[in-house]
């Protein structure tokens, strides 16, 4: 019967009155919303990367504009490419970026093996363990520059106190051999709860009964480790490490406030040297190169890291 | 080995990301290797290639 109602009704409702009354598609209130998003993404990301493209295959600097802009075609790629310095930039790149994950993956996976251990205060102690991550790295770069102090650091005297050397014998920031692990340290402080607490997600994924079946097979706490633990944590330990090679690869603000690049340009990592040679230098087609090619690089591993993470999802 | 191979000659999409995969860590890899120029200077084309083929292949059926 209400049927009958609701269809004499509709029928009755003049159509230009109907129109007014159902007012716009799900499908048009959906653009409304999402095209703010879109029109930003274009403006912020889209633009500038088709932007810097273009500008990568030309000699254009930013700090003169009158100049004429000369196409040199792929000049500027080959250049960097075939640079001894770039090169020498990129193995501190390296360095830092392979021990920085290793140091981290290590205590990061030894403090979630801990802490996923049922103890008193264990709440506690991961409070106090994930506080590094919390900080801006720009207060963090300038507090351990006080702790790498060779007269007052705290740093410099727990050394000594440990080797027996003279606190002032040895300048973490100011040495050529040293100043590469000053920053690979601070980084690892920083940064290891977050590698802690992935790790920690990882071993609380695992059920228990997986754990009660190996013991009933009288297999070993060693063999469990390595046959159980690691398998089942190696996806989340995966994710950490490219999470971490990912951003340690656009590692800037830390470093600068730490060594500014220095002593020489041991500590110079390649964000560094990009913002050199776009903002000092000058040399915005170069600099635009330069960034195409981290940019690649970036995109490349944040496509493995996409795929690492579906297969975590699906597990 | 063998569904590898046939999987790459169906066109699937796991074994394609596979040889993407590689192609980027070869690439990133010898772009921060710190032996030999040449491998430096290859590195880009190389996970340029990588990271093209990954985003076609992406949408290879599974």
């Amino acid at each position: 019967m209400s049927d009958r109602t609701i269809d004499r009704v509709a029928q009755a409702t003049p159509v230009r009155a109907a129109r007014k009354i159902r007012g716009l598609s799900d499908r048009a209130i959906a653009w409304i919303f999402i095209s703010p998003t879109i029109f930003l993404l274009l403006a912020i990301n889209i633009f500038p990367l088709i932007w810097t493209i273009k500008l990568s295959f030309t000699n254009f600097k930013a700090n003169r504009i009158g100049r004429e802009i000369k196409d040199v075609g792929f000049r500027n790629y080959e250049r960097i490419l075939t640079d001894s310095d770039t090169w020498l930039n990129m193995q501190a790149t390296a360095h830092f970026l392979f021990w920085t994950i290793f140091f981290q993956v290590l205590i990061g996976f030894a403090l979630a093996w801990l802490i996923n251990k049922k103890f008193r205060g264990n709440d506690l102690w991961t409070t106090i363990i994930v506080l590094p991550m919390m900080l801006s790295p720009a207060v963090v770069g300038n507090f351990w520059k006080f702790l790498y102090q060779p007269q007052i650091g705290l740093f410099n005297y727990i050394i000594a106190w440990f080797t027996g050397k003279d606190p002032s014998s040895f300048e973490m920031l100011g040495s050529v051999q040293l100043a590469p692990w000053s920053i690979v340290i601070v980084d690892t402080w920083m940064w290891t709860p977050f590698v802690m607490l992935i790790c920690l997600a990882g071993l609380r994924s695992i059920p228990d009964y997986i754990y009660e079946a190996a013991e009933v097979d009288r297999a070993s706490k060693l063999r469990q480790f390595f046959t159980i633990t690691i398998p089942m944590v190696l996806p989340f330990l995966m994710l950490a490490v490219l999470f971490r090679g990912i951003e340690n690869f656009k590692m800037f603000d830390l470093v600068v406030q730490l060594t500014g690049g220095g002593p020489g340009s041991t500590t110079e990592l390649t964000s560094i040297n990009l913002k050199r040679e776009a903002f000092e230098k000058w040399r915005t087609g170069y600099a635009s190169a330069y960034a195409i090619i981290l940019f690649v690089t970036v995109f490349g591993l944040a496509s493995i890291y996409v795929k690492a993470l579906n297969r975590v999802k699906q597990r | 080995m063998n569904a590898f191979l046939s999987g790459l000659i169906q066109f699937r999409r796991g074994p394609w990301e596979m040889v993407a995969t590689i192609l980027i860590a070869a690439g990133v890899l010898m772009l921060m290797q710190p032996f030999v120029l040449w491998a430096f200077t290859y590195s880009f084309i190389v996970t340029l290639i990588g990271t093209v083929m990954f985003i076609i292949v992406s949408h290879f059926p599974e």
